[in-house]
């Protein structure tokens, strides 16, 4: 159950909307940012506060590629693999994370440091090949690059 | 040439209110709400023959003109601020550096088609773009250039950031529809349109971001200023995006009479390392792609029409000559497949029937029967489905199958070479 203050700031968001399930995604964006990630717990309390059948949060869970089910590492990969960046050496980079963390496509590293996804377009092709490394886009990638990130969150 | 979206940009701290204020900051909407009706404001913008820069082209004044005035149900106003298009970042650039424009041109529109609320849906990912708009936003509520009785006129007006969470086709106007009212992203069937049904259940405009960031500066010099920089049916400048096998890779705001030539070439310095072009997407993934012989077309949406193309989102994707096609059209069929949101038979399955067949041909083993099949499967997705999605498909896939066909039968030759 959420506590009473939780639940004020969660009516903060709800209350600017003219029907309270379309706050459903900020609301769950809320919960993973402070929980780290979305369990069946939070899909039931998140469904009793909005009133609504679980399945009808459990499926906006599954369907939305930014919210985990799982925990994910520490320092989160989020790597473009659509057109542009892969015209200028997505492929390349990808391996080379995969190579150097011993992960793949939706793995952690088992010491909870790393995680990475490989995704479609985030918009920003200018900078290709980039990746969205937690909150920040960082582009034109390189060997070089990557393992300053790795090195930076080690 | 004179900026218009983009005169603001690289501008230190142009995203703040005070410097947006000491570039006729909010006249426009004080101008609107003072001198002009509703109706008028559409007029105008009808007359500069502004064009939905989303990707579809609509002419934006018709568009708002079909939201019914007699309908008692509150209009709402809805920014799509997706920008999920590959090849397309343009937005991201308004967002993060003239989020005013575009509420200045928020404030314009809602007065126009009598709504007093504004929902702008911005991508998950562009998570400075959700922070720099709150700010403004927050400005502008601070400023009263928000909130009830705004810039001492009786005109009251309230803006709701909100963020989705990861889904290419929440950038279908309907589907972001059903997104913002908190479930999956399934497009709804057309019609009834948005503009009579539209979120939760009332009349809804749907536009761009830069379509929106374009209506300050029709107010403020007019139509016939704004119809005039353009072709005849299409209005203004545009923000065209170009990436890929290019020196300069970046936004340059260029007329709509540009062409494709004149981008690749003059703007973003050509192709580098003496490489040679190949093949170039003209208006973001979805776009039939183009060949060297085809980049003297102007870049208006009229133009790529009639030469089997589409303006669309105006992301340019170039290639040059060491690029493989076929994997190029994997590339494509996968993004396809993993975006497809799953409503539809023909899109759920086709995509990802196209995705694997042309794996097999890029990887060297696909069955002789392979090519044959994959015009039948694709050209059976559009046309078939409720949303644009499964056209695209057809359309973006089966351009690289009709230009390129060569290389697709030589990867079919090595298998059988090999055998």
């Amino acid at each position: 159950m959420f506590t009473a203050e939780y639940l004020q700031e969660l009516d903060k968001i709800t209350n600017k909307y003219e029907q309270k399930r379309a706050a459903l995604l900020p609301l769950l964006h809320r919960v993973q940012e402070k929980e780290g990630l979305i369990t069946p717990e939070t899909e039931k309390n998140i469904a009793e506060y909005l009133g609504i059948p679980v399945v009808h949060v459990h499926e906006v869970v599954s369907f939305y590629h930014l919210f985990h089910q799982n925990k994910i590492g520490k320092c989160h990969f989020a790597v473009c693999q659509t057109t542009a960046c892969a015209l200028r050496g997505a492929e390349e980079i990808i391996g080379y994370i995969q190579e150097r963390l011993k992960i793949k496509h939706h793995e952690t590293t088992p010491d909870g440091k790393f995680s990475l996804s490989v995704v479609e377009c985030l918009g920003a092709c200018e900078l290709a090949p980039m990746m969205q490394c937690n909150k920040e886009y960082k582009g034109f990638l390189d060997k070089k690059k990557i393992d300053e990130l790795i090195e930076k969150y080690s | 040439m004179e900026k218009i979206v983009s005169r603001h940009f690289g501008q230190k701290n142009s995203h703040r209110l005070e410097n947006y204020l000491k570039d006729n900051g909010y006249e426009a909407a004080r101008k609107a709400l003072t001198q002009m009706t509703g109706a008028q404001v559409i007029d105008e913008v009808k007359k500069s023959n502004l064009r939905g820069l989303g990707g579809a082209g609509f002419p934006t004044g018709t568009k708002w003109s079909f939201i019914p005035q007699a309908n008692p149900k509150p209009k709402y106003l809805v920014i799509n601020a997706d920008e999920g298009e590959p090849g397309t970042f343009k937005d991201k650039y308004i967002l993060e550096q003239d989020p005013h424009a575009l509420l200045e041109g928020i404030i314009i529109t809602c007065y126009a088609i009598g709504s007093h609320k504004a929902y702008i849906y911005i991508r998950g990912e562009y998570i400075k773009s959700l922070e720099i708009v709150q700010a403004a936003i927050d400005e502008a509520y601070k400023g009263k250039y928000l909130g009830k009785g705004i810039m001492g006129t009786g005109f009251d007006i309230d803006v709701v950031v909100h963020p989705g969470a990861g889904a290419y086709i929440c950038g279908e106007e309907t589907a972001l529809l059903e997104s913002l009212e908190g479930k999956k992203g399934f497009p709804r069937l057309k019609p009834p349109f948005p503009a009579v049904v539209g979120l939760f259940g009332c009349p809804t405009v749907i536009n761009n971001v830069e379509t929106i960031a374009c209506v300050p500066p029709i107010i403020n010099k007019g139509a016939e200023w704004y119809a005039k920089l353009g072709n005849e049916k299409n209005g203004g400048n545009r923000l065209f995006c170009i990436s890929g096998h290019v020196v300069k890779p970046g936004v340059y705001e260029l007329p709509n009479g540009t062409t494709l030539r004149e981008i690749i070439y003059d703007h973003a310095g050509g192709i580098p390392n003496g490489r040679k072009l190949k093949a170039v997407i003209p208006g973001g993934i979805s776009a039939p792609i183009l060949t060297p012989d085809q980049i003297d077309v102007k870049m208006d949406f009229d133009s790529l029409k009639s030469i089997g193309s589409m303006a669309g989102s105006g992301g340019i994707i170039v290639m040059d000559d060491t690029t493989d096609m076929v994997w190029a059209a994997m590339i494509a069929a996968r993004f396809f497949a993993l975006e497809s949101c799953g409503q539809c038979s023909p899109c759920r399955e086709g995509s990802g029937w196209v995705y694997r067949n042309v794996k097999r041909l890029n990887e060297g083993h696909a069955r002789p029967h392979d090519l044959n099949n994959l015009p039948g499967i694709v050209n059976n997705i559009g046309g078939n489905t409720i949303c644009a999605f499964g056209d695209a498909v057809t359309m973006s896939v089966g351009s690289y199958v009709s230009k390129f066909r060569s290389e697709f039968e030589a990867k079919i030759q090595e298998r059988v070479c090999q055998i």
